[in-house]
């Protein structure tokens, strides 16, 4: 039987591999956190329909039956081609052959800390995306570092994303409806607040966007303004002014709120060591080439290796669970 | 009794046309001097200052001492070239007045000596002179070979590139190449044919004499050597030989105290023309060496004044980080030459910040001004106002709520007279608020309120202010166990002259690492708003490797005092970077304590939470 060992245990990897095993090839999946699932175990709502994460993650875990050998808490420490077989040692001491690799290590949220001049881990009212989803998630509610609820709350769009100077030059792309996502969940749970968010502009490409970006400005009054924050100054009671420029208006504006949430985009998956030993590309973004960009977006400049998920760039989940099922097919026709 | 032959004329004609062109120029250079700078001439003539600059002119001109600290290959090249020179002048000279008895001679005479005197019978000197003659000769003939190997392969002096020609200096160059060989030929034909001549010659001569008819051919060689010189004296004013007389010049006029102004003045003619074009400075240049910028670089830059070609890429293609300055031999100020050539460059355009509000200014003792770039680095501002506080001084924080621009990045683009106006600005509430000290946590902020504003306070960078504090004992610190690593920022090392006491103050709490490149030869961060033309790509490569410099024996911190740097390093740097008031902010002892001995643990902010994310 041939063997098929993935790399990342998340939304990618699970599927990907569900599929494979389905399909009667044996499966190794190894992840370096202590359980499958990746970010999904750190969500608390997806859009476009507010569907929780656990509940995806759910269905997920229902394909990985005991015929998958799951490893985690666990690294690939090396890999090595031999004629059409590859030797993966493990940082738990376990080693095995493999027919082939699926790379499904998704991304790294940018570390805000790299953009200091928005204050994040500065000052005590900046928090990130990813933290307001685990706020959500553990069902609490928002409260500034003093435990008092926000009456204004900044939202910052593209942080860490479309900026040469932080070296990312991509659109992170779901960063921008997650911020319409988690500005109506503020507004839901305290709906006194005031909401305003910070674009450079709006990517609502995707179904059921537009719909979503119009429920919040009508239903909830959520404030979009088109700047970049230039600053973010502290104030002495911990509220945080904001500086930028309006440039639907063609003004400089400041505003005080209570709480900034920064958007805070996709990078490439650091600690990739199999990149090297593989000597897999990446393009200049540091995401991993693709063999085809429309044809074969599973394959890799290596036969053998494939890819899925994430670690070819940001997309939403939905794309992810596609593009894992393909890569699990073409992994398949390979075995043949 | 008046020696003479026709050779002696295309040597003859070109020094007088080259003494009569450089007498010209030099005396319009002068004359043309701004007022004030003349009346430094005048005034400086007759004191001390001439005699300094005369030593001056024999240590540098002649012996080349810069070069050789820089690199001692290719100031064994130029001091053999112009020294052996000289010497040979001063020898034959002397030679030719002794052996004419005093007589004064038209300067041909020394110069073509063995031509009219091949074997003197009776001179009883003969021996020592043509043995020194022929020594210089050899000396020189080593240098003349040196120049041509530079040319051939300029990695075989340690210099990554040597400099593009055009078309004067090929000229240039290839009659004075002709010049030593000419001469060592003429002479050791003299030698083979008459005899005289001495360790050099006179075996050459010997060996010569052996398969060519020397007879027959001393005459075109002392030709061939007389149309060398002449040709070169007439190209040098053309060429980038220029530098050997100008440099005589500038070493005066600088020992007078002339000095570049914020416009080009005929002095800046004179830096210019002194620029020897030796490449020096294109090393050390982060441009060239990370980023792969070629043709911008200060020699290029000169040169393309200097023919009228300035494109906007030399003059604003460059971090302004002061280290070509630092290492040019011939101690041009380059900086201010490109700043002059930008300001020439911009629109000056008046009341363009008319919109920006007067502002209030509150009294205090001290001011702390943050400026734009430690706002972008809030931990910096948060640091410093702790500290501030934790010290018990009453201070005003100038620009909490928002800071007007302290100037130097419009001064650093050419914008003067814009800057000028936000710098009215900022001066008046300094006055107002009757403030002793000034004092900025941005080293740019500070150079220009330092040097531009004309304050009658005192204006301190914040690492100096810190350390003053530190050793008053108004801000106690533990030593930390951490090992640093302390990166000079361009504008307040070499800009400013500040290195010791960021140092000093370091000291005080962690232990501080050497790194291999530091004070006047530390590297850019590469983050400098000086340059306006560079991708940010290139500015990535140029911060990746003064990052491994600075990082290469894994310091547990990175520390600067400039929050521009700090920024910079922070995009690129593994290690954690820090600027100085975060480190002595971390370091801080909360609580005075009675006795200073020992501090318990939780009487202090522990530097952890600073240091490790
Ligand atoms: S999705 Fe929106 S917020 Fe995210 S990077 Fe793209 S434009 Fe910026
Ligand atoms: S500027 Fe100075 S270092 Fe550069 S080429 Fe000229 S003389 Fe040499
Ligand atoms: S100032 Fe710096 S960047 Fe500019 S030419 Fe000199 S070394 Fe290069």
């Amino acid at each position: 039987m041939k063997h098929v060992v993935v790399i990342g245990g998340g939304v990618a990897g699970m599927e990907a591999s569900a599929k494979l095993s389905e399909m009667g090839v044996a499966v190794s999946i190894v992840e370096k956190a202590d359980k499958l699932g990746g970010k999904l175990n750190r969500w608390d709502r997806l859009f476009p329909n507010s569907r929780p994460a656990s509940d995806l993650l759910a269905k997920l875990q229902s394909g990985m039956g005991k015929d998958i050998r799951k490893y985690v808490n666990a690294e690939v420490s090396s890999v090595r081609q031999s004629l059409k077989q590859f030797d993966i040692a493990l940082s738990n001491g376990e080693d095995f052959k493999a027919d082939a690799i699926l790379i499904s290590t998704g991304f790294d949220v940018f570390d805000a800390h790299r953009k200091e001049e928005y204050g994040y881990g500065i000052y005590d009212n900046v928090i990130t995306s990813a933290d307001l989803e685990k706020t959500f998630r553990k069902g609490e509610t928002l409260k500034t570092a003093s435990g008092k609820k926000p009456q204004r709350v900044g939202i910052i769009h593209c942080v860490g994303s479309r900026d040469e100077k932080a070296g990312n030059n991509y659109c992170s792309k779901v960063c921008c409806i997650t911020a319409v996502k988690q500005a109506i969940e503020i507004k839901e749970q305290n709906p006194e607040a005031e909401v305003f968010c910070f674009y450079m502009d709006l990517r609502m490409y995707d179904r059921h966007f537009e719909t979503i970006y119009k429920e919040a400005q009508v239903k909830h009054g959520i404030q979009f303004i088109r700047g970049r924050l230039s600053e973010a100054f502290e104030n002495a009671d911990g509220s945080v002014m904001l500086k930028a420029e309006d440039t639907l208006l063609g003004k400089p504006l400041k505003i005080n709120v209570d709480m900034v949430v920064l958007m805070a985009g996709m990078v490439p998956s650091s600690g990739n060591r199999v990149k090297e030993q593989l000597n897999l590309t990446v393009a200049e973004d540091g995401f991993f080439n693709v063999a085809d960009a429309h044809y074969e977006s599973s394959g890799t400049n290596v036969p053998g290796v494939f890819v899925a998920g994430a670690c070819t760039g940001p997309k939403t989940m939905e794309n992810t669970i596609n593009e894992a099922r393909s890569a699990a097919l073409a992994i398949k026709e390979y075995l043949r | 009794m008046l020696v003479f032959d026709w050779f002696v004329l295309p040597f003859t004609l070109g020094l007088v046309y080259l003494v009569v062109t450089l007498l010209v120029k030099y005396f319009r250079w002068v004359k043309n001097l701004p007022v004030d700078e003349f009346a430094k001439v005048k005034k400086g003539v007759l004191s001390t200052k001439t005699f300094s600059a005369i030593r001056e002119v024999f240590l540098e001109s002649l012996l080349h001492r810069k070069i050789f600290k820089v690199n001692p290959l290719l100031g064994y090249m130029h001091t053999s070239l112009a020294f052996g020179w000289f010497l040979l002048i001063l020898i034959g000279n002397w030679e030719s007045r002794i052996f004419y008895h005093g007589h004064v001679s038209p300067p041909y005479v020394p110069i073509f000596f063995r031509f009219f005197n091949p074997h003197p019978v009776g001179f009883k000197l003969e021996a020592m002179f043509s043995f020194l003659m022929d020594l210089t000769l050899l000396v020189v003939l080593s240098g003349v070979t040196l120049a041509w190997l530079k040319r051939m392969r300029s990695r075989f002096f340690g210099m990554k590139k040597t400099t593009v020609l055009h078309m004067g200096d090929r000229f240039a160059l290839a009659s004075l190449w002709f010049i030593f060989p000419m001469r060592f030929l003429a002479e050791s034909f003299t030698s083979g044919a008459y005899g005289g001549g001495h360790f050099l010659t006179a075996n050459s001569g010997a060996f010569f004499a052996g398969f060519l008819p020397v007879e027959s051919l001393v005459y075109p060689a002392w030709w061939a050597y007389s149309l060398a010189l002449g040709t070169f004296f007439v190209a040098l004013p053309m060429s980038r030989y220029m530098h050997i007389p100008t440099e005589i010049v500038l070493i005066f006029l600088r020992k007078y105290g002339v000095s570049e102004q914020s416009i080009f003045t005929s002095y800046t003619q004179v830096e210019i023309n002194s620029c020897s074009r030796c490449g020096i400075c294109i090393d050390p240049c982060q441009l060239a060496s990370s980023a792969n910028i070629r043709g911008v670089q200060s020699v290029y830059h000169l040169q393309s004044i200097r023919n009228c070609a300035v494109d906007n890429d030399k003059s604003l293609n460059c971090l302004m980080c002061g280290r070509c300055d630092n290492v040019c031999p011939v101690g041009i100020d380059i900086a201010s030459i490109r700043k002059a050539n930008r300001k020439q460059q911009a629109a000056q355009k008046e009341n363009v910040y008319r919109y920006v509000p007067e502002g209030n200014a509150a009294k205090a003792d001290v001011i702390f001004f943050a400026g734009c770039m430690t706002h972008l680095q809030p931990s910096v501002k948060k640091a410093m106002t702790g500290l501030l506080k934790h010290a018990g001084i009453s201070y005003w924080f100038m620009d909490e709520s928002g800071s007007v621009c302290c100037g130097r990045p419009l001064m650093l683009a050419g914008k003067e007279a814009q800057a000028r106006e936000l710098m009215a600005n900022n001066k008046a509430k300094i006055v107002a608020s009757g403030a002793k000290l000034f004092v900025t946590s941005c080293p740019i902020c500070y150079k220009v309120f330092k040097e531009e504003y004309g304050l009658n306070i005192e204006v301190m960078h914040h690492s100096e202010y810190l350390l003053q504090l530190v050793e008053s004992k108004k801000i106690l610190v533990n030593r930390q166990d951490v090992k640093a690593v302390y990166h000079d920022p361009c504008e307040l090392g070499r800009g400013a002259g500040i290195y010791a006491q960021p140092r000093q103050l370091l000291k005080s709490v962690v232990s501080l690492q050497p790194v291999s490149q530091d004070k006047e030869n530390a590297l850019c961060c590469g983050g400098s708003l000086a340059n306006i033309k560079i991708s940010n790509p290139e500015r990535k490569m140029i911060t990746a490797d003064a990052v491994s410099v600075l990082t290469a024996n894994n310091p547990d911190v990175l520390v600067t005092g400039c929050p521009m740097c700090k920024r910079t390093f922070a995009q690129a740097s593994s290690v954690r970077v820090l600027d100085i008031a975060e480190v002595l902010s971390g370091a801080l002892v909360l609580k005075q304590p009675t006795a200073l001995i020992k501090v318990k643990n939780e009487e202090r902010l522990a530097i952890q939470p600073v240091l490790i994310r």
